[in-house]
């Protein structure tokens, strides 16, 4: 499969730093395999917000455990790549070939590539203090005396914008309120330098008026320290604030992807138009109705045949969608999409994909 | 197609302004004590809710909005007497009656009320026991009350699980085997089973995916023009709000600071934390990018409020009287009312479709 280009035209061409290739991540279970990861692509580059959005049981946060090397038994990474740029290095390292209890997929973990959860309550241990969680996530990668890796924790901190960080750092999760919480949370993730941070619904928790201080957070930090950024959301409106290229999954499958314009005003795949379609808008007349998406998400033992989606799209081809998969193809310089209205079974071009544009541009 | 669509889409074609008051809610308050020591003695009060009056007409939505811990969920359950309210009037009018005051009703005298007032829950995984089949769950309050011929309630059920969509085949089935907007579809008929006139619906979308999400929201709207509904919608999305609402009130630090119709509230809103919630919701749109309104700090909390406006601390437009002088909720224009000392003055930013 030819690598689907993506970033910003306006940036200058440049490596990858981290290149997922057909990830395969099943979950081996008595009552059958559960493909929650089943060929997913995607490149990410340094200052790049990639966005990957989807609905529950698509696979987003799998994709990002499988990044990491910590998708919980019985799952695993049964097929694909991850290669990592370190830091520095002109050859890129597959971490699907690592071994994830090992010491060299440890070294990167956290150091190179951090996680910030959705749910910073439970992600926190409440028999330590916040701070002894961040010292703790220091001295394991840099060889710090407690004292230093103390001071450290304060300027990270201050630097995520908790105030009277000297006091704070003392105090355990539960006296923080929900927006401090997720950004000692970012601190800590942020503690090692890492160049990649995968935010995994960072705001799914917070209030509106949280959320929208830790969005700025983010971007402030993605400047100041050229970091590379994968968003995992299910909330679209985060996702047109935040990214700079998306990433659309249903169950388990990349349905298309491509820069964030393009996806929210010429998207390809008929699940990404109903879904933008099917989210109520802040901008909407009082009491109107949604556009609705037939049917609900497949229990992930029952997987339809052929195109995931088929079962509920409205423009699916009887004989070939629900029977034959489709593979995911380039549309044009930038997007990707998989679904044979733009592809044709032996992945031909088909001119006659129809295209019948997303909603702001109709409305 | 179980309902003929008519009036929900155009937005205008019913007026619920014109339908009669069914719930008045007047200075309701509810105090939760803070104990501490060994006697466990009192030693403050968190205002929870703190002084709230509104009221809902026949057929109308009234959103309750406002961050976590605002006391939205709290006035909602204090009107069904799920939690005791500590002072305060809840009139509620039953088929055309004279309103009776809920508030100060006994427990034995409040039951008859219930079936007239139902509560739609926010998670339908944890809202629906696992060892019951749909027959069991939304026959449940039929039985209670008083429908013993299992024939006759079993029609009934039948009735209400087409009336929400679900194929009737599925009544012996239990809930493990029904997706989240399927169990919320069970919820609402068993809502619905007592034909109430007021249903307050906590959250009702928030735990379901978007493609679903939307199903529920429209089959709300169906089944309130159908039935004639009230509606209470207690909801933190912003969004949606807009969607189902007909008037929608703000609510901040157990206050409600603003209250209006839905599209006067979105468009010209006249409290600044209003300005600043509806500038914090995302747009799902990469080209409306805007300057949001970033709050600094959190919300205040409801046991040792701020002085004066409760807002002032985080209100970009504090003044001194703001610190020192708790505004009060104040008509600006028709059916607008503001709780801010310099509502008139202000020029705030709603959202508009041209934004």
């Amino acid at each position: 499969m030819p690598p689907i280009p993506m970033g910003e035209p306006a940036r200058p061409r440049r490596e990858p730093i981290l290149s997922v290739r057909n990830l395969e991540t099943h979950f081996l279970l008595d009552e059958g395999v559960v493909r929650a990861v089943d060929g997913t692509s995607f490149d990410l580059f340094s200052k790049q917000t990639l966005g990957i959005v989807g609905e529950s049981g698509c696979g987003k946060s799998v994709t990002a455990r499988s990044i990491l090397g910590i998708v919980e038994s019985p799952g695993k990474v049964v097929g694909g790549e991850v290669m990592l740029r370190r830091d520095g290095a002109r050859e890129m390292i597959d971490l699907a070939k690592l071994d994830p209890k090992g010491d060299r997929y440890r070294a990167i973990r956290g150091a190179e590539i951090a996680l910030v959860f959705q749910e910073p309550m439970s992600s926190f241990s409440a028999y330590h203090t916040v701070g002894n969680q961040i010292i703790e996530a220091i001295r394991l990668h840099q060889p710090l005396t407690k004292k230093q890796a103390r001071n450290k924790a304060i300027d990270l901190l201050h630097m995520v914008g908790v105030p009277k960080p000297d006091r704070r750092i003392d105090e355990y999760s539960f006296e923080l309120s929900g927006g401090l919480r997720q950004r000692v949370m970012v601190a800590m993730a942020l503690s090692s330098d890492p160049r990649i941070l995968i935010a995994d619904e960072p705001t799914t928790a917070l209030d509106v008026t949280t959320q929208a201080q830790v969005l700025d957070l983010l971007r402030q930090l993605q400047d100041e320290r050229d970091l590379a950024i994968i968003l995992i959301t299910h909330d679209m409106g985060v996702i047109a604030e935040m990214a700079d290229d998306v990433v659309v999954m249903y169950l388990g499958k990349e349905v298309e992807n491509g820069p964030v314009d393009d996806i929210f005003h010429n998207p390809k795949h008929p699940y990404t138009r109903s879904l933008l379609n099917s989210i109520p808008s802040i901008l909407a007349r009082p009491r109107s109705k949604l556009s609705t998406i037939e049917g609900s998400i497949p229990h992930p033992y029952a997987r339809p045949p052929g195109c995931p989606f088929h079962p509920r799209c409205t423009v699916a081809i009887p004989g070939l969608c629900d029977s034959q998969t489709p593979r995911f193809l380039p549309m044009g310089d930038r997007q990707g999409v998989s679904c044979f209205l733009h592809h044709g079974p032996s992945g031909q071009s088909m001119p006659s994909g129809k295209d019948t544009g997303a909603r702001h541009d109709a409305v | 197609m179980p309902f003929d669509q008519q009036t929900s889409d155009g937005g205008g074609a019913k007026d619920p302004a014109q339908g009669q008051i069914i719930l008045d809610v007047k200075n309701l308050k509810k105090h939760f004590p803070i104990r501490r020591g060994l006697l466990r003695r009192v030693v403050g009060q968190v205002r929870a809710v703190d002084d709230v009056s509104f009221n809902i007409r026949q057929g109308e939505t009234l959103s309750l909005v406002g961050e976590s811990g605002c006391g939205k969920t709290t006035t909602s359950r204090c009107i069904l007497r799920a939690i005791e309210p500590t002072a305060g009037a809840i009139h509620f009018r039953i088929d055309q009656g004279e309103p009776l005051d809920l508030g100060p009703m006994r427990k034995r005298d409040l039951r008859p009320m219930r079936q007239h007032m139902q509560m739609i829950f926010q998670d339908p995984f944890s809202s629906l026991n696992p060892r019951m089949t749909i027959m069991d769950i939304i026959g449940e309050p039929l039985l209670v009350n008083g429908m013993t011929n299992l024939v006759e309630r079993r029609e009934r059920v039948q009735e209400l699980m087409g009336l929400v969509q679900l194929p009737a085949a599925y009544i012996n089935r239990f809930p493990h085997a029904f997706s989240g907007g399927q169990r919320q579809r069970i919820g609402i008929a068993r809502a619905l089973a007592l034909n109430p006139s007021l249903i307050v619906a906590d959250e009702p979308v928030s735990a379901l995916d978007v493609s679903v999400q939307a199903q529920i929201v429209n089959l709300l709207l169906e089944l309130q023009d159908r039935l004639g509904l009230s509606y209470l919608f207690v909801a933190h999305d912003l969004s949606v709000v807009k969607h189902v609402s007909d008037r929608v009130a703000v609510m901040y630090v157990g206050k409600i600071v603003e209250i209006a119709k839905t599209s006067d509230l979105f468009e010209t809103p006249k409290h600044p934390y209003t300005e600043a919630l509806l500038s914090a919701v995302p747009v799902p749109d990469p080209r409306a990018r805007s300057k949001r309104i970033v709050l600094e700090g959190d919300v205040a909390d409801p046991a040792h409020p701020p002085s004066g406006c409760y807002f002032h601390p985080r209100c970009p437009h504090a003044t001194d009287r703001c610190r020192s002088e708790t505004p009060t909720l104040n008509e600006t224009a028709p059916d607008h009312a503001v709780a801010c000392h310099r509502a008139e003055e202000l020029d705030l930013r709603g959202v508009t479709a041209a934004a």
